[in-house]
């Protein structure tokens, strides 16, 4: 079959779907590839470069859409390239299915197959066809960049025979894959990086960046695993500390990376005008959520603004684009894996499998229907291929296994303590009360020995062996009831007890002394 | 003194121990807790000595002294790696003052109210006697195993579970004997027997259960002290020797747990059934020298280190800790791994880290660490083996297969610290060894880091 790249229709956008090096590894799928004239020049491939790597250049986006069989871009497409598509063509690119419905009906009409990357979902098996994920790092990473080149300091403090310069200070908020990038980069540029998320389980990966993570004291702190990944919208009260912890460090930055997006919301306001006037004049903001409306509502989008008190706010919304070979390597990539999973045969036949978790959560329209939104996935698809991480129960199915685990060492209990309680009374039956008296310590002495055993940290059991073992010297005191007897057999070998016991007491006191004094903190 | 002032010295001595037991939950209670014990255990013995049917002779108070400066020889001598054997030779002592008791009393004269006390009497004689001699030999063959003097692999005999039923139901025959007044004679055969039973029960334990088999000792002493003290009717045996025999049961049953194992099996000897051919490995193993290890080293911004016995051995614990001061000097995280069963002792690795002062809060449990190995830069593993292997999670048919191991084989990198290419001490192929990011450190461990020392400032 045939695929091919249009060039990218919509203004300074300049990216491309396909690059030669994809089309090598599309070609070994078993396809024909096509492309645009002119369709890669902005991301520096040549026509001539796609040539020479067997693509077939063709003159106008009309001829390449009539000459094959799947077309792939990277924005969505516009009412003109729909109206291209044929009955059983496939598109695959970004599509914007939750607010493009308008398009998806013509889509449909077309009787296309449309698979938009935005959708592919968030499996580990996906992650190489996750597109999303791939721009949002060029994303960070540019806007560290673009903001160094509005900010008229070093980032990295240096002490020169003219003069100290400060660190900048940079916060970045959101540690999403593009609040990660930028965080990496303006560390590696030498800057202080702090950044904060709301959902805390990130920190980790924030310090791993080697910034600061902005901890916020909170109790209900969502969990980020129950939505897939992504940030849910939070409670007026922890917005409320949130913005406090930004007023407080507003004046401190010297560049802002706000990064905060919520799945198909408008973006949160963190930033606000308060904190904007807060801060230093020269600082930057580089609202990266400008394209939902901007997490600073000062911020235009694809505008920089510079406000009163000298704050520069920057909207862009095109990184990636501004990034445009690196970008479209990676996007290129991301379409070609897509591809491979849509070809199980590698043999140039594309097989559109809507059994398949990840083709199936794409897909947005198939066969003259809308098939968006997708059904949740099928949770054992996940588990069997994405690593062996078990799918998180829910709070109801682990109660209930809890109380079966609980109902049923309830039972065992019962019937431990039915044959345990059957036991002594046989012996009680028997058994002299001298020795009933006895017996009975000796129970509860276990029973102690095991309730205070359990809670001994592990790593003293070496000690505690020590420490008992000392203990169990008290044999000792058996020994010593014996050595006053008449027989002197007896009397020697009480002797000889009392002297082996008491090794063992002075000796495994003395052990576990020397062992102890050694834990120490650090 | 009275009975009632002696009692309640008993009972405070009780009350101590069982503080002392409680306060190893942390470390820095701990070291109050071992002067509960010191002192619970002063009190039991002058109360002891304070009663009227003991008279405090020269030769008493020679046994005392001579056992007090022996003891206090024995544990300033012994080296922190040698504390395995020490501990299971101080058991052996207990077991065999245990046997010496109820000999004693066995020769001594006692009259009986009724029929069933005497009964009860013999009985008391006779387990005192029986688990005292299991545990003297069995910590004496533990001793020696631990010690290297007697070979670390599992003695198995043909029939080895009949020989051992045999033994046991010799003893319960003996027993029956003895209390139809056949005569001192069955108590010393039974003595023999047992003696026999602990040899073999623990000859018949390969050396990668030996810490289990420390701890059960432990436990069996335990219960030794507590016959005893049935058999002299004192409250105070009975309640520390329950107390001991239970910790050390719980022990050995929270190690068999780590490991995987059914305690019976572990305890009856050899490793559990396992059908099949071992998985065949394939690949080599790759050597790696100071240079690689060092520039590894100073690439990495995470190290776990996982020790083993073989650090232990090697006495390697200083360079190690130094090691780790360098790295955290540099900025690196570095965290300790520790396998429940590491070394031949539990928690035997975390004391030998204590002591070349490696600080606890970065000593970490394997279920603390085991996720954080796949975000983990270099792995170094030094003288571990069984509780890194891959097989026991990937290869059913493994002797070891089902054992929670830590799972190494994750992170970026893992340079193994070894001597030699040898199977090592369970004698079970590592496939850990053969994988792509595994490098094999060659060399005795103290004088391999030494080396790595010198590399890295």
């Amino acid at each position: 079959m045939r695929i091919g790249s249009p060039k990218e229709v919509m203004p300074g956008e300049a990216r491309v779907a396909m690059t030669p090096d994809s089309a090598a590894q599309l070609q070994k799928l078993g396809y024909e590839c096509f492309i645009e004239s002119g369709a890669g020049q902005l991301a520096r491939f040549s026509d001539a470069d796609y040539e020479s790597a067997g693509v077939t250049v063709v003159d106008s986006a009309d001829a390449l859409f009539e000459a094959v069989d799947v077309v792939a871009k990277v924005r969505p497409p516009v009412e003109d390239e729909i109206k291209r598509l044929k009955k059983g063509q496939t598109l695959i690119g970004f599509f914007d299915p939750a607010g493009n419905g308008e398009l998806l009906e013509l889509a449909k009409s077309r009787e296309a197959n449309v698979i938009a990357m935005e959708m592919v979902p968030r499996i580990s098996r996906a992650q190489k066809m996750d597109a999303l994920s791939s721009m949002a790092n060029i994303a960070g990473y540019r806007a560290v960049i673009e903001a160094g080149n509005n900010f008229g300091r070093f980032f990295t403090g240096q002490v020169t025979a003219a003069g100290k310069v400060p660190p900048a200070k940079v916060l970045v908020v959101g540690a999403g894959v593009a609040g990660l990038a930028a965080i990496g980069t303006a560390q590696s540029l030498g800057a202080i990086v702090r950044a904060f998320d709301v959902r805390p389980e990130v920190a980790e990966q924030i310090e791993s960046m080697g910034a600061e993570f902005l901890f916020l004291d909170f109790e209900d702190n969502q969990d980020g695993a129950a939505t897939g990944g992504y940030a849910a919208p939070s409670s007026p009260e922890f917005r409320e500390k949130q913005l406090a912890l930004f007023l407080e460090q507003a004046p401190e930055v010297d560049i802002v990376i706000t990064t905060a997006l919520i799945p198909n919301r408008e973006a949160p306001e963190l930033w606000t005008k308060e904190m904007v006037a807060a801060m230093k004049p020269g600082s930057v903001i580089m609202d990266l959520a400008a394209e939902k409306g901007g997490n600073c509502k000062l911020t235009v989008a694809d505008e920089k603004v510079v406000t009163d008190n000298g704050v520069t706010i920057i909207g862009y919304t095109d990184f990636p684009s501004r990034m445009a070979a690196q970008s479209s390597t990676l996007y290129a990539t991301n379409i070609r894996h897509m591809m491979t999973d849509l070809t199980p045969e590698k043999d140039g036949q594309l097989v559109h499998n809507m059994e398949d978790d990840v083709i199936r959560s794409s897909t947005v329209t198939f066969e003259g229907e809308i098939t968006y939104p997708p059904p949740p996935l099928k949770v054992q698809a996940i588990a069997s291929k994405a690593a062996p991480k078990q799918p998180e129960k829910t709070p109801e199915e682990k109660a209930a296994e809890e109380a079966a685990a609980m109902a049923k060492s309830g039972r065992q209990q019962t019937q431990l303590l039915i044959v345990g309680a059957a036991l002594m009374g046989l012996i009680g039956l028997y058994a002299p009360t001298a020795f009933m008296q006895h017996f009975i310590v000796f129970v509860l002495a276990v029973f102690v020995g095991f309730q205070v055993i359990w809670g001994v940290a592990h790593s003293l059991h070496t000690p505690l062996m020590a420490v008992t073992n000392a203990i169990s010297g008290i044999i000792i005191v058996g020994a010593l009831l014996q050595v006053d007897s008449d027989i002197p057999i007896v009397s020697i070998l009480a002797g000889i007890s009392v002297l082996i016991a008491t090794i063992n007491i002075v000796g495994g006191f003395m052990v576990t002394r020397r062992m102890l004094q050694m834990f120490k903190k650090s | 003194m009275t009975i009632g002032l002696q009692t309640a010295a008993y009972i405070s001595a009780t009350v101590l121990f069982i503080l002392a037991l409680g306060g190893l939950s942390n470390q820095e209670k701990a070291k109050r807790a071992v002067w509960f014990g010191i002192i619970g255990m002063a009190i039991a013995v002058v109360a002891t000595i304070a009663e009227p049917s003991v008279t405090l002779s020269s030769m008493l108070i020679g046994a005392i002294v001579v056992g007090a400066v022996i003891g206090v020889i024995v544990a300033n001598r012994v080296e922190m790696t040698g504390m395995p054997q020490l501990v299971a030779a101080l058991h052996s002592f207990v077991g065999l003052a245990a046997v010496f008791i109820g000999i004693n009393s066995d020769m001594s004269t006692h009259d009986f109210a009724s029929n069933a006390e005497r009964v009860i009497h013999e009985v008391e004689i006779f387990l005192g006697v029986f688990i005292g001699a299991v545990t003297f030999t069995g910590s004496i063959i533990a001793y020696g195993k631990l010690a290297g003097k007697i070979g670390g692999k599992a003695l198995i005999l043909p029939g080895r579970h009949l020989l051992n039923l045999a033994m046991v139901s010799g003893s319960f025959v003996l027993l029956l004997m003895y209390m139809n007044h056949a005569g001192s004679w069955t108590l010393y055969a039974m003595t023999v027997l047992a003696l026999l039973l602990g040899v073999h029960l623990v000859m018949a334990i390969g050396g990668a259960d030996m810490p289990v088999v420390v701890s059960m000792l432990n436990s069996y002493s335990g219960w030794a002290a507590a016959a005893t003290g049935f058999l002299l009717g004192n409250d105070l045996l009975i309640v520390t020797g329950a107390l001991v025999g239970s910790s050390g049961a719980i022990l050995s049953y929270i190690m068999c747990k780590a490991m995987n194992r059914q305690f019976l099996s572990v305890i009856l000897g050899g490793w559990g059934d396992a059908t099949g051919p071992a998985m065949e490995i394939e690949g080599e193993q790759i050597a790696i020298d100071v240079d690689g290890v060092a520039s590894a080293l100073d690439d990495a911004d995470s190290v776990i280190i996982v020790p083993g016995y073989g650090m232990a051995v090697a006495q390697a614990q200083q360079s190690v800790s130094e090691l780790t001061r360098r790295l955290r000097a540099k900025g690196k995280e570095v965290r300790f791994a520790i396998h429940p069963v590491a070394g031949r002792l539990p928690g035997h690795m975390n004391v030998l880290l204590a002591e070349a002062k490696v600080p606890y809060d970065i000593v970490l449990e394997m279920d603390e660490i085991n996720e954080d190995f796949a975000s983990t830069d270099v792995v170094i593993v030094i003288g571990s083996n069984d509780i890194v292997n891959p097989a026991a999670q990937e290869d059913p048919n493994s002797p070891i297969a089902g054992m929670p191991v830590l799972e190494v084989w994750n992170a970026k990198q893992v340079i193994v610290s070894k001597r030699g290419q040898g199977t090592g001490y369970s004698g079970i192929e590592n496939p850990l060894f053969y994988k792509e990011n595994t490098r094999m450190f060659y060399g005795d461990a103290k004088s391999s880091l030494d080396q790595l020392l010198s590399q890295i400032n």
